[in-house]
């Protein structure tokens, strides 16, 4: 099983790497569509703003690869809100591989914006494959300003001053808002659930 | 709900942890990964590592203990010290840090928060405050991870914390300079005047020294966030402990 780790040239991609070694996975950074081949899955890590990763996701080819493949495709962050049609981010059209668009995340009761730390996930798909063993309630690590609204491809929530969508899943292509690779025994699980999944 | 999060702060000097009271005396209280590792063993929600000697000397951290750090670690973690220019700031992220954190090079050019933000996005830029009471008012001070540099800055602490989230930082620390390492509470009123003008996650820092003094700041002043040192360096509090007492005592923590 190889994971291909897709590098746009923008985002942070050590911290999933060094996840996906913990937890003892097999991956290849790859930076072009060309060198998709050899791969099972794949994952679309994301820090930084839509407008410029988007940008440099079309200039790579990444936009037609991901929309004509159907490998599994795990998206994380700004990557699973790429997975969208647009966002209101830079205000900007997206991958378009899961519907619905991106929103900017109203601040929370109290004013505070972003959405910055450890919040319980409250799971609505309970046969969600990347949830598999991971306990009603989890916290897992959140950072970010912009969110999905939650909708029928929403597998799990968190609550800041509203439902947040933690985890969305189209088919083969999911995505989770929070980082994985920074959620430590219940994030590594997510990590381990995406290598195993038949999705 | 979001959880109030506990973080311990690893100041750096030289590859080794150290501690000091009152920015002064340091003494060296370990490796950098062996207490990475034990605090998120421990329950550690984050963890900030400062160069405390970076600015000062005018020199910025090395991303080789940054990219060991990252591989430990599970939980996210921060690097602040004498990062001067988005490239200083995208060698740290890039060797695996989730955010940066900028104190004495916003000083002097407070412009490069709103470059980092716009290159980065706010949400990994974390804008460091040391503060103290003079002459009436709480104001910021610079240089201070070296006794002989440290200079009063004329910036009053309330309208800098502003000033930064408006040019984009993503989360404030407020060390509030006047309790640091005397364990004698945190500086709830400072911090409750800097919660009322800080709309992103602020963190308090300076003055943890009993497990109560994390209740009364996240209860009087609504912190998201608490960070102290001595108190979890020298085994004072252990963090596992305190994240059950708080949890009974009806603040929010990651269990």
């Amino acid at each position: 099983m190889m994971i291909g780790l897709i590098d746009t040239g923008c985002a942070n991609l050590a911290s999933v790497r060094f996840a996906l070694e913990r937890a003892g996975l097999d991956y290849r950074v790859i930076s072009a569509p060309s060198r998709m081949e050899g791969c099972d899955r794949f994952i679309l890590p994301g820090v930084g703003a839509a407008g410029p990763a988007m940008m440099r996701l079309r200039e790579a080819g990444w936009d037609a690869a991901l929309k004509a493949d159907r490998r599994p495709l795990l998206g994380i962050c700004l990557g699973m809100q790429m997975l969208f049609e647009r966002s209101a981010e830079g205000d900007v059209d997206c991958l378009g591989l899961i519907p619905g668009a991106i929103e900017k995340l109203p601040a929370a009761d109290d004013g505070i914006w972003p959405h910055m730390g450890w919040n319980a996930l409250e799971t609505l798909d309970p046969d969600e494959p990347l949830l598999a063993g991971i306990e009603a309630g989890s916290h897992v690590y959140f950072v970010h300003g912009f969110y999905a609204p939650p909708g029928p491809v929403t597998a799990a929530t968190c609550s800041y001053g509203r439902p947040v969508s933690a985890l969305v899943r189209q088919g083969h292509v999911a995505g989770c808002q929070f980082h994985p690779e920074r959620s430590g025994v219940a994030g590594a699980r997510v990590l381990a659930n995406f290598a195993a999944s038949s999705v | 709900m979001l959880a109030r999060r506990i973080i311990p702060c690893l100041d750096v000097r030289d590859g080794r942890v150290v501690k000091g009271v009152r920015f002064r005396d340091h003494e060296d209280v370990g490796d950098i990964v062996d207490l990475a590792r034990r605090y998120a063993r421990e329950g550690a929600d984050e963890l900030v590592f400062y160069d405390i000697a970076a600015s000062a000397r005018g020199r910025t951290v090395e991303p080789e203990w940054v990219s060991a750090v990252a591989r430990e670690l599970d939980i996210p973690f921060c690097v602040a010290g004498g990062i001067r220019s988005v490239d200083d700031a995208r060698a740290r992220l890039f060797a695996g840090a989730d955010k940066i954190s900028v104190n004495t090079p916003a000083l002097e050019n407070p412009s490069i928060i709103d470059q980092l933000a716009a290159e980065f996005g706010s949400q990994c830029v974390v804008l460091g405050v040391d503060s103290r009471v003079i002459e009436g008012a709480w104001r910021v001070h610079q240089y201070t991870g070296d006794p002989d540099k440290t200079v009063i800055g004329h910036r009053r602490t309330l309208d800098w914390i502003a000033e930064g989230v408006d040019r984009g930082a993503g989360e404030v620390v407020l060390n509030c300079m006047d309790q640091d390492g005397v364990r004698d509470g945190y500086d709830v009123e400072q911090l409750q005047a800097a919660r009322a003008v800080c709309s992103t996650p602020l963190i308090a820092s300076g003055g943890a020294g009993q497990k109560e003094h994390f209740k009364s700041v996240f209860e009087l002043a609504k912190v998201d966030g608490a960070l102290a040192a001595s108190v979890f360096h020298k085994g004072v509090i252990e963090i596992g402990q305190l994240k059950a007492w708080l949890g009974g005592e009806g603040i929010r923590v990651r269990p």
